[in-house]
Order: structure tokens, then C-alpha cells, then sequence
């Protein structure tokens, strides 16, 4: 099932599962028309559904996970997790899971973590499985396996429902492909008789640009300098071990690593919000390890955050309020008085929404109403516009469409070429490699390599963000 | 406000006044049924309610003069919740900023109006930013939770005041009380023969204040983006600490400021346990005024006609005073206690959903009726 964001492919898979309830239209299930009106339904025909974000108790077992609900008993009162667990070993090792019963659910990787959502649909019986959106959460390496569990589902005679909005993927590992857009089923294809330019026409109605053309320009001087910075994480455990690196002008250095290897230590050391153990920072020849968040903001440092709900926007205020933030105690926002200069904001806003084609209802519109791209367009708007001299974009087009996503690349290569250094920070090895002048990797806190973009390939990167050696 | 308010934003204002005043009727028409239940005829008891509430200009001096204080502590409690603190202190804010004021009050004499008055008033305030001060500093330095924090300091508010009236400033006589305070530190009266004094019109000049300093002012804008999300806040650069230092600080000043205002201008002397917990109510209004600074007004009057119009009912009608109690926890459970919950949960969606649902019934019914109509016409 192949989409774009927002193209209805969650909705549809929710009312498969029971979650939502259709209007119209029926559901024939073998051949056979069937009321779904509660994920217990859902379950009792056969549907199993693995959601984007795992729903696990992270301070139980794999298997007390598994029987959530519907847990085993003796004498009506005991728990009886044990006898399950035997069961649960062997689906997993028919399904070749690799998934260990008796390991506590926290433990786990992210990949395994979802190899348990599978293993709790099959173990509840489940004859097709939906996966939303499987890969967003793992590496180029987790993947693989990934595929190679649904390749083994599909042979022991299940049926998969794969969600993305990957073209690779879904190439890759699926038999037919139906692509939706807008709520409507454009067409189903063979996946042996089409190919990835035909369905990306089919996905967004128009031709793709799939490689990112960008001028060569020469690097300026160093804009951010890093050296030896050492931080501890939110456990007391040092997540960053002596990193030293800069970003020049005129160059977007990309920051490869899986998640979890000190990223977003870093990049909290940067803005401000967390205290280095050692080591130093300077931006535009300045100190700036000492300085608090908004001094670094007005020194010229611009961030596009990870999580935007969460740290770039302030949902329930509006547009206007949230393009201002960071600037809004400044000439022209802020008078002598402390008060906010409505007339100012107001053209300020209208500029930006134009400049930006945010696409709201205007700017008074809160920014919890907006679609995620154009919630990230806001954040973008907001942190271009004020004349950055370094940018950090963390996983910058991180759950947008194809659209949006082309947009906020498109903005990033056009700062770099207006003079700015820019950190773009990524797990999406093909963002890293399309965007990036200079190729750093970051692996347990480390900066493990950085080179030249020309002469790096994916499979060199994805060896060296999973600690392979494949230069040493 | 702008033509280009969005018709999304101007829906969402109404059905937040709309819900309220739903939430109220729902409130009586529960309240009618305790009425009924007890052998008491609603209609008379309302109707009591309602003309010794407003019946006469008394009246309403009697009403607002009981909503005075609650405005200023449900103000109080507004002002930090939008910097996401829960002030439940200022019940002893307003203790303690009574106190000073008192004490200011009663010790000069020979000043002239004009400088003891508001000396007196900025003492009262001073006490009551005391107040929220110290939880502040607690909760900026050592994240001491201000629920406890302030509820503690209410305590020891409420027992220091208390030790006061009760030795070093007890008046001679049997009663708790200090001596009356100079007159040229007395808020004037502004109704004859009632108890409504200048200290309504410090209210509400204290919630345009409010409302003025949280829309339109820099730390304002700061308060809020804490209040809402302070990972983007401190992301973008605001100083969390000093925001949430601020705002507690402006909100213990504004409780002080009304136990100064019922010193001052209806007791004339600090008298002990003069607040029968005027800043718990405070709590109630501002959900009950669906924390905004103008219907937190409306919710205050709201309270102090039941509660002066509930005196005439008892009088008239015999039905006990308690009823007026019910109908007040009623309409904080109606009214407030779904806003508190959506407001604190984040997640206004269903409660919305709801009520934009009962909206459209609403609408659909009207044009039912006008059709109805236009078809009789014809």
C-alpha cells in the first residue's frame, strides 16, 4: 500500500482493524462480507495489525507482553506466563523471528521490538498481517531482516499488508502494489511489471526529481568550530566522547549514524539546552560554550529540530505566535516597553506565508490544525528567515511527504548557497548523500569518519554507522 | 481583533462560552432536582435567589461585594496556570497581603489619603509576591513541586496571621482582631449602605492588566509558550525559570493585592479568619470562567450572586443555605472540572468534537424553525 502522507492509508488500515468505522462501502474478508466493528473483531477474522509506534510495556517480558490481555492462569488467579513462553519460542523460531521469549521488552532494539508486535499478531492468530509504515524506525541493517521475516511469513501461506511510502520498499518486498492518493485508489500493479518511475507518477501525479541537483561551490571559512566535546546523557553516561569537527560556509556537512549514537546529546549541546563536560564550541569565531540558548540564537544559530511538535513548535499557538518565537523579544517584535508590536508580527507573518507558501487558513490559525509539512514549513520559515549563520536540521524531512520533503531539501541547499554552514543530521542514508558536501559519522559518541561527499557510497556509510571496519 | 480571525478560531471562542454557560444550566437544572427531592419548589427558590441577588441596587451591591475578592484570587490562580503552575496558594497569599496592608493601615497616621492608601495596597501586594516567591525560587532551583509548595505556604500563612491578630496586634476585647487602620488608608465606599467599596474597580482594572499583560506583552508571550510547551520554549531561547518566577510572583502580588482590597475597603481592621477561603473559590471561577481573564469576571459575579442571593432565599423561602453550596460545587463540577481535565490532558479534541456536534443540532434545529416558519408565512 503505497502513498503519499495523508493519503489515507493509515485510515484505511484503522478500519480494517476496527478502529475507525467506514461510512460506506463493505469488506469482504475470504470472499466472504464481514462487519468490523472492534480491533477484537478485527482479530477473530484474522487481522493482525503491527502499528508504527510499538505498543509494548517496556518493564515486561517478551512474553508477558505477548499475552497482555488475555493472560494465562492457574488456578484462575496465578499468572502462568511460563507455560505460553515454549509456545511463543516456537512460533517465533517457525516464523524465524529470533525473538527470545524470556528477554525483558526495554532490552530490546527497536527492530525486535517490532519482530514482537508481529509475533503478539501471529500469536493471536492472525492470517494477514498489517504492518503500518514498518521501516521508519529502523536501519538500512534491521531492514534486511525485516524483509527477510516477511519473505518467510509469506511462504508459510500469510498475507501481508505492507504500508509505506518508500518506493524502494515497496519494490522491493511486495507482490502487488496499490497506490492511494488523496483517499482514492489510483491503481493496483504487478510489482515485476512496473517500476519505481511509474509509481512514483502514480503516488504524487507528477515526475519525480529523484536526484538532488546541486551546484559545486568552494567552502568558506569555518563558521562552527568543535573541538574535544564531551557530554554526558539524561543516565549519567557519557554519550559524547571528545567530538571535534567544524562546518564551514557554503557546505552542508551531514551527520550519518543511527539513532541513539549521541546525535541528539549533540545537538543539545549546540543549541545550549545541555552542559558539555569538556571540551569547546565556538560560532563565527566566538565562544559560545558558556552562552545560553538565546544568545546563541541571536549569535546566528538556527535549529530545525527532531521532534517539531515537541521542540520547534508550540502547537496550540498560532502561526503568527510561532514564527516569532525566539525573535519575539527583539526590535521590530518587541517595543522599548516589552510589548509586542502587533503591526509588525502581522506583516512579518504575512510575508513569511507567502515567501514559504505555508499553507494555512491565515495566520491566525493554530498550529495544531496544521498537516505536518506545513508544520515543518513554519519551523523552517521561522529559523531561515532570521539570518542564521550555522543551521542544525536534525532529520529535517523526517515523516513528510514527497512533496514537503523535496521542499525543506530544496530550502537547506539554497542557505548553504546564500553562505551558511548547515549540520544536517539523518538517519535516512539517501537524505545524507543527496544533500551533504562532507560526510561525518557518528557511532557510540564518536565521530568515526568524515569525507568528502564525491567517492562515498551508502554500503561504506551503513558499515561504518553499525561499527564495521571496512577501512581500517 | 482582525477580519482575518479564522471562522475555526471564532467557533472555538464560542463554543468555549457556550459549553460554560451549558455546564451552568446543566447545574440548576441538577440543583432544581435536589430542590424537588427535598420538597422545595425550585421556581420559588430561584426566583429568591435571583431578586436577592439583583432585585434591587443593595442587592447587586451585596453580589458584587462578595465576587470582589473572589476576582482578584481567581485571577491570581489564571496567571500562573498559563504559565502551567498551579497556584493553589493564594488563599494564603491573600492572608498575608491583607496582613501587611493592615499592619501598613494601622501603623501611620497623618498621612494623606493619597500616599497611605496605596502604600497600604502596595504592601498588601508585596506580601502576597512574598507569597509566590518563595515556591517559586523553590521550584526554579530545586523543582519543588508548587502544588505542595503553595499549599504548605498557605498554612503557615494562615497560622502566622492568625498568631498575630491573636497577640502582638490583638485589639483589646474578646475578638481576634487588630485595631481599625487610619481612615486615610481606608478604600472608599462606593454604594451606600452596602460593604462594595473602590475595591472592585482595583479588580477590574487588574484583570484588563492581566489580560493586557499575557496577549500583548513580551513576557506575556513568554508565559504562555512555557505554559504550553516548555521543551519548545526553552528550545527557542526563553528563560524558563525566570518565566515561571515571574508569573507566580505577579500571581501571589495579585491575591495580596485583593486580601488588601477586603482589608482596606470592607473590614477596616485585619480580623482573624476574615476569608472563608476566598482563594480556593478563586481556583473554582477561573475554570468555572474557562480561564479567561474577562469570563473569570462573569464566573466571580456568577458565585457572589449565589452567594448573597442565596442568604434572601434562606430567608424568604426556608430552604437551607447548603443548597447554595450544591449548586456551586455543581456548576465547578459541570463547568470546571471537564475544562481543568481537557486543559490539563491536552487533548480538547473529544470534549470539542462534542459540543460542536451539540452546536450543529443547535443550528440545524433554528433553521428547522425558521423554515417551519417561512413555510406558515407562505
Amino acid at each position: 500500500m503505497l502513498g503519499e502522507n495523508g493519503a489515507g492509508k493509515t485510515v484505511l488500515m484503522n478500519i480494517l482493524y476496527g478502529m475507525y468505522r467506514p461510512d460506506q462501502g463493505r469488506i469482504f474478508v475470504y470472499g466472504k462480507e464481514t462487519k468490523i466493528d472492534s480491533s477484537a473483531a478485527a482479530i477473530k477474522l484474522g487481522i493482525g495489525m503491527v502499528h508504527q509506534h510499538f505498543m509494548l510495556v517496556p518493564s515486561l517480558t517478551v512474553a508477558e507482553n505477548i499475552v497482555l490481555g488475555r493472560e494465562p492462569t492457574k488456578h484462575r488467579c496465578l499468572l502462568d506466563v511460563g507455560r505460553i513462553e515454549n509456545h511463543i519460542k516456537a512460533l517465533s523460531d517457525r516464523y524465524k523471528l529470533g525473538v527470545d521469549p524470556k528477554t525483558v521488552a526495554h532490552d530490546l532494539p527497536v527492530g525486535l521490538q517490532q519482530r514482537v508486535e508481529i509475533l503478539k499478531a501471529l500469536f493471536r492468530g492472525a492470517e494477514i498481517l498489517i504492518l503500518d509504515e514498518p521501516t521508519s524506525v529502523l536501519t538500512p541493517q534491521e531492514v534486511e531482516s525485516l524483509f527477510g521475516a516477511i519473505r518467510t511469513l509469506r511462504q508459510q501461506g500469510k498475507s501481508v499488508i505492507f504500508i509505506s511510502h518508500k518506493l524502494k520498499e515497496v519494490c522491493k518486498i511486495c507482490d502487488r502494489i496499490t497506490v492511494l492518493k488523496r483517499g482514492k485508489v489510483v491503481g493496483t500493479v504487478d510489482s515485476d511489471k512496473t517500476n519505481s518511475d511509474e509509481l512514483a507518477e502514480m503516488m504524487v501525479g507528477r515526475e519525480l526529481v529523484s536526484a538532488f541537483e546541486k551546484e559545486h561551490l568552494a567552502p568558506g571559512e569555518t563558521v562552527l568550530q568543535v573541538e574535544g566535546l564531551s557530554a554526558f546523557n539524561d543516565r549519567k553516561m557519557l554519550a559524547l566522547k571528545h567530538v571535534a569537527f567544524e562546518v564551514r560556509g557554503f557546505e552542508i556537512l551531514g551527520l550519518a549514524g543511527v539513532e541513539g549514537n549521541g546525535q541528539t546529546e549533540l545537538v543539545e549541546v549546540l543549541t545550549g539546552l545541555r552542559k558539555a563536560k569538556t571540551g569547546e564550541i565556538s560560532l563565527d569565531g566566538t565562544l559560545i560554550t558558556a552562552a545560553s540558548p538565546h544568545d546563541r540564537i541571536q549569535k546566528g544559530l538556527a535549529n530545525v529540530p527532531e521532534d517539531r511538535q515537541k521542540d520547534g513548535l508550540i502547537l496550540d499557538f498560532s502561526v503568527q505566535e510561532n514564527l516569532i518565537l525566539g525573535q519575539h523579544d527583539i526590535s521590530p517584535f518587541a517595543t522599548h516597553w516589552s510589548t509586542l508590536n502587533l503591526r509588525e508580527i502581522s506583516d512579518y507573518a504575512r510575508d513569511l506565508i507567502q515567501e514559504y507558501s505555508i499553507k494555512t487558513q491565515n495566520r491566525n490559525t493554530v498550529a495544531r490544525y496544521l498537516s505536518g509539512g506545513t508544520q515543518q514549513r513554519v519551523v523552517v520559515a521561522r529559523e531561515f528567515s532570521r539570518k542564521p549563520k550555522f543551521i542544525i536540521a536534525c532529520q529535517p524531512t523526517r515523516g513528510l511527504d514527497v512533496g514537503a520533503t523535496e521542499y525543506v531539501r530544496r530550502k537547506l541547499v539554497e542557505m548553504r548557497d546564500h553562505g551558511c554552514a548547515i549540520l544536517l543530521i539523518s538517519a535516512d542514508l539517501d537524505e545524507i548523500l543527496a544533500l551533504s558536501d562532507r560526510i561525518a559519522v557518528i557511532y557510540e559518541g564518536r565521530i568515526v569518519a568524515i569525507r568528502e561527499r564525491a567517492g562515498t557510497n551508502e554500503l561504506d556509510l551503513g558499515l561504518l554507522m553499525t561499527g564495521g571496519k571496512c577501512d581500517q | 481583533m482582525t477580519n482575518e480571525d479564522s471562522a475555526h478560531t471564532i467557533r472555538s471562542r464560542i463554543v468555549a462560552v457556550v459549553s460554560q454557560v451549558i455546564a451552568v444550566g446543566i447545574a440548576f437544572l441538577v440543583g432544581a432536582i435536589v430542590l424537588l427531592a427535598t420538597g422545595h419548589s425550585p421556581i420559588a427558590a430561584y426566583g429568591a435567589v435571583l431578586s436577592g441577588a439583583f432585585g434591587d441596587l443593595y442587592a447587586v451591591g451585596q453580589t458584587l461585594t462578595q465576587a470582589t475578592p473572589i476576582i482578584f484570587t481567581a485571577i491570581a490562580f489564571l496567571f500562573s496556570f498559563k504559565a502551567g503552575l498551579f497556584n493553589i496558594g493564594g488563599e494564603g497569599q491573600l492572608l498575608i497581603g491583607g496582613f501587611l496592608a493592615a499592619f501598613v493601615g494601622i501603623s501611620f497616621t497623618g498621612l494623606p489619603i493619597y500616599i497611605h492608601l496605596p502604600l497600604a495596597l502596595l504592601a498588601g501586594a508585596a506580601g502576597g509576591a512574598l507569597w509566590g516567591f518563595i515556591p517559586a525560587i523553590l521550584k526554579a532551583k530545586l523543582d519543588a513541586h508548587e502544588v505542595i509548595t503553595t499549599m504548605m505556604l498557605s498554612y503557615v500563612a494562615l497560622y502566622v496571621t492568625s498568631y498575630m491578630v491573636n497577640f502582638p496586634f490583638k485589639a483589646p476585647g474578646w475578638v481576634a482582631q487588630t485595631v481599625p487602620i487610619a481612615p486615610s488608608a481606608e478604600l472608599p465606599r462606593v454604594l451606600h449602605s452596602t460593604q462594595l467599596s473602590g475595591s472592585i474597580f482595583l479588580g477590574l482594572i487588574v484583570v484588563a492588566l492581566a489580560a493586557y499583560v499575557l496577549q500583548r506583552t513580551t513576557l506575556g508571550y513568554e508565559i504562555r509558550a512555557i505554559g504550553l510547551n516548555s521543551a519548545a520554549a526553552r528550545s527557542n531561547g526563553i528563560n524558563i525559570q525566570r518565566g515561571m518566577i515571574l508569573s507566580l510572583v505577579i500571581s501571589g502580588a495579585i491575591a495580596g493585592l485583593g486580601g488588601a482590597g477586603e482589608i482596606l475597603g470592607v473590614h477596616h481592621r485585619y480580623i482573624d479568619g476574615f476569608s472563608p477561603g476566598y482563594g480556593w473559590d478563586g481556583l473554582a471561577v477561573a475554570l468555572i470562567g474557562g480561564l479567561n481573564p474577562f469570563g473569570t469576571v462573569l464566573a466571580a459575579i456568577l458565585v457572589g450572586a449565589l452567594r448573597s442571593g442565596g442568604l434572601v432565599m434562606n430567608r424568604v423561602t426556608g430552604v437551607p443555605l447548603d443548597i447554595v453550596y450544591i449548586l456551586q460545587a455543581l456548576v465547578v463540577l459541570f463547568a470546571a472540572a471537564p475544562h481543568a481535565i481537557r486543559y490539563l490532558s491536552n487533548k480538547g479534541v473529544a470534549i470539542t468534537r462534542v459540543l460542536e456536534w451539540l452546536l450543529a443540532k443547535m443550528r440545524a434545529a433554528l433553521e428547522r424553525v425558521k423554515h417551519i416558519g417561512r413555510r406558515s408565512d407562505a
